[in-house]
């Protein structure tokens, strides 16, 4: 494999994963920070349409570094999409992409599946569902437990908070019961 | 003399968003210098960093987060797992050591306290992330990445954290 092809490649779990645990003591080491991305939805409620609610009463300004958190990560998937991207389709277990095909979903490249994931489709119940109320779940979702993947799973772990582990597990349950009895059903449509 | 008049605290209202620093129950706000845009910018390039991570691992991949949920693949229990024992580690460390900031202040890290909305919220939230195969952290690399349609999943997480924002004093916690 040249260097170039090399660099194309995805990262294997024991590379990305150790390197994303290091996100929490950077932020802690630059600014006493604590990992967690979720809020930043709510300091752009607080910042843009607070619209008189005590919740998003509170000086956002100071959490602004969060919304520079954000933009960088925008900022590193377009570096990636640009000089990194993996041209290839993604390797999937071969009985996941068996069950996606007899579903219709034939393109394995890109990280979002084309055929689900467009403009057209968006209209569709399908589409809507996926995107709109998809999106919808995971803003009021993460709010109401008070934090996501980032803020509880690896920041709240990290730090050994039991309801953290409380919510880690909330999010698998809900994912298994969506992933295995309710999108079969709307990929059928 | 108080000297973190400067943070406003929404009166009366339950905390239960642990991410928000200055909520927290006791948090002394040390860095004053910390408004100018400039003292900002590490946290860009920690972004960037992050968000070169979540492509090149493929968290960000509807087709993992399938998998993960289809108990079909260890690939991301293995970046979850790995990532919150080189937490736990990283976080002890700079408790037995403690070791400060780049500027030398004591790290402060804050309990999060039980309630039902990590239980509701959480299913809400992990049936989200089954649906848009993203979490937060994950739609703004998909968006930068290109997809944009990803754009409207993000306004329409903006309108669910507002709609909790609304009626969160009606919700059970």
């Amino acid at each position: 494999m040249s260097f170039s092809e090399w660099l194309h490649e995805p990262w294997p779990w024991y590379v990305a994963g150790p390197l994303i645990g290091l996100i929490v003591p950077l932020l802690l080491i630059i600014g006493n920070k604590p990992f967690g991305i979720s809020s930043s939805l709510r300091h752009i409620c607080a910042a843009c349409l607070p619209s008189g609610i005590p919740y998003f009463k509170y000086n956002w300004k100071h959490e602004s570094w969060n919304l520079f958190f954000v933009a960088g990560i925008i900022i590193g998937g377009a570096i990636t999409a640009l000089w990194f991207n993996n041209p290839k389709p993604i390797l999937l277990n071969p009985i996941l992409v068996g069950q996606f095909q007899q579903q219709g979903i034939t393109n394995f490249r890109g990280l979002l599946p084309p055929q689900l994931f467009n403009w057209n489709n968006l209209f569709s119940a399908q589409g809507f569902l996926l995107v709109v109320v998809g999106g919808f779940l995971v803003g009021f979702g993460t709010r109401y437990a008070g934090g996501c993947t980032s803020g509880h799973s690896i920041m709240g772990l990290s730090n050994l908070q039991w309801p953290s582990l409380v919510a880690t597990a909330c999010f698998m349950a809900g994912g298994f019961v969506t992933a295995n009895l309710i999108i079969p059903i709307i990929l059928k449509w | 003399m108080k000297t973190n008049e400067l943070i406003e605290r929404p009166s009366k209202e339950f905390n239960n968003d642990f991410e928000v620093q200055s909520l927290d129950e006791g948090y002394i706000q040390h860095s004053a210098q910390d408004h100018f845009p400039q003292q900002k910018l590490p946290y860009l390039f920690a972004g960037v960093l992050f968000g070169i991570l979540l492509v090149k691992s493929e968290v960000i991949s509807w087709f993992r987060i399938q998998e993960m949920f289809r108990l079909q693949s260890f690939h991301m229990y293995g970046i979850l797992g790995s990532a919150v024992i080189v937490g736990i580690i990283s976080v002890w460390m700079i408790k037995k050591f403690d070791i400060k900031t780049i500027r030398g202040e004591s790290i402060q890290l804050f309990p999060k306290k039980f309630n039902k909305g990590q239980i509701y919220g959480g299913l809400l939230f992990g049936c989200g992330w089954a649906l848009t195969g993203a979490c937060p952290g994950p739609l703004f690399a998909q968006i930068g990445t290109g997809a944009f349609i990803v754009i409207i999943t993000l306004y329409s997480a903006i309108a669910g954290t507002w709609l909790y924002g609304l009626i969160r004093h009606k919700l059970p916690h």
